[in-house]
């Protein structure tokens, strides 16, 4: 139940990104000592690899209250355990048109590539992520399928 | 059917196998019959109300029917590609099974005992066939059979589906998934479905929610579409094992169309060729990441 000054609030999404420890999380700390601005709507999760990514974190962070999710980890050929990010994109590509067969909105799914010294990639993705979840404003229809709060 | 007997008496009295896993006539519908003398070899039919993928008792899961010593098991063309697919990961090995194929005239959806084969009653699986003489076979017995009534309306949801837009396609999925009660009969049937321990029975910590309702519906369906993925043979018997008519045929077919469209896979019954998740190709399209 949103309190009266919830509800006059306007929305802000809440983004979760999983990313892998060695380019992406690095990526992501450079643009944070860089000092560079971008949406603080996103919530980092550190994994050792994109190959650690399972399609069922994705859904916990749904289940949990996301509005949308970031997937990101080293650029190919970039794999700090040489292949975790090719397997990776072969899972995510299913999961992805999965996901959206199922009817979860493509715009809610972001995945990229950010290296170590890409500060200023990861900012752009969590702005475009971030203005994309807030066209599509909170997902409800998620959250409602429990019929209970968690 | 006498070829068919024939060859069981032969390979239980020689002692090649233990035990012929195939069909026999029931109280009520054909059901899976496990043979163990040659005298009772007579009890073995084949036709085209043998829906059963048999090959799930070569699941490692299975741990009774590995009692039984080493089986022969009658294969449809379908039922050849799940056994190729257990060799191919290394759940079976090809020398601890004798199989016997059979040609098929196609089957019919539910295996009542007086159905004929018509357009009506087909499997809307077998229309697609690509496999009615199985390759992968020690044996191979039947007479060559015409090919499968073609069904009279071919289901076009698929289709329509992908037309569809992200809300339509949600509730569709929505209204499916909530008749769920979790019985996971779709993966106990599945003889693609071999984890020893399922992600989903799981509880510390707990991925995919075990109560029937909506979050943990998703989750399940979600997951078994997934760990299919590479797998599923299109053999059907998760959406006939199903007690609440989840199409999940129809799940089953988009992610094997993704499959195909992506990596170029299709279910076939050669376990050399190799698995499309677990292996990757450097020059895979990544046109969805940024």
């Amino acid at each position: 139940m949103a309190t009266p000054a919830e509800s006059l609030a306007p929305y802000e999404p809440r983004i979760t990104a999983f990313v892998c420890n060695w380019c992406t999380y690095t990526g992501a700390d450079l643009a944070g000592t860089s000092r560079l601005q971008m949406a603080p709507n996103v919530r980092i999760i550190r994994l050792p690899c994109t190959g650690r990514i399972d399609p069922l974190f994705i859904l916990k962070a749904f289940e949990r209250g996301a509005d949308g999710v970031i997937v990101s980890g080293c650029h190919p050929a970039d794999c700090h355990y040489t292949a975790g990010n090719y397997h990776a994109r072969r899972r995510f590509a299913v999961f992805k048109e999965l996901a959206e067969f199922l009817g979860i909105e493509a715009d809610r799914l972001t995945f990229s590539w950010v290296s170590a010294s890409e500060g200023g990639k990861w900012r752009d993705v969590v702005n475009g992520a971030t203005e994309r979840v807030r066209r599509l404003g909170p997902f409800t229809a998620y959250r409602e399928l429990a019929g209970r709060a968690s | 059917m006498r070829e068919l007997q024939e060859l069981a008496r032969k390979l239980l009295t020689e002692g090649t196998v233990k035990v012929v896993i195939g069909w026999e006539e029931g109280p009520h519908n054909v059901r899976p019959a496990f043979v163990t003398s040659p005298e009772a070899v007579g009890r073995l039919i084949f036709d085209h109300r043998c829906v059963h993928n048999l090959a799930t008792y070569l699941n490692p899961r299975r741990s009774q029917v590995k009692k039984l010593g080493k089986p022969a098991v009658v294969v449809k063309g379908c039922d050849a590609k799940a056994v190729a697919g257990l060799i191919r990961e290394t759940q079976v090995a090809r020398e601890d099974v004798v199989l016997i194929g059979v040609r098929c005239p196609g089957v019919v959806q539910r295996p009542e005992r007086h159905v004929d084969l018509s357009a009506t009653t087909v499997s809307p699986r077998c229309a697609e066939c690509d496999n009615r003489e199985p390759h992968l076979a020690d044996h191979l017995v039947g007479e060559a059979a015409p090919a499968p009534p073609t069904v009279a309306a071919p289901p076009e949801r698929l289709a329509r589906l992908a037309s569809a837009s992200a809300s339509e396609r949600w509730a569709f999925w929505q209204e499916e998934f909530a008749r769920c009660v979790r019985c996971h009969a779709c993966r106990e049937v599945c003889p693609l479905c071999f984890c020893e321990r399922c992600v989903a029975d799981k509880t510390q910590p707990q991925w995919v929610e075990s109560s029937p309702h909506g979050r943990g519906n998703l989750a399940w369906h979600v997951t078994r579409a997934i760990h299919q993925a590479g797998r599923c043979v299109g053999c059907g018997e998760c959406q006939r094992a199903c007690p609440a008519g989840i199409p999940l045929g129809l799940l089953n077919k988009k992610v094997a169309e993704i499959m195909a469209q992506r990596f170029g896979y299709r279910a076939v019954d050669d376990p050399s060729v190799p698995a499309p998740i677990g292996a990757f190709n450097l020059n895979d399209s990544q046109e969805f990441i940024l």
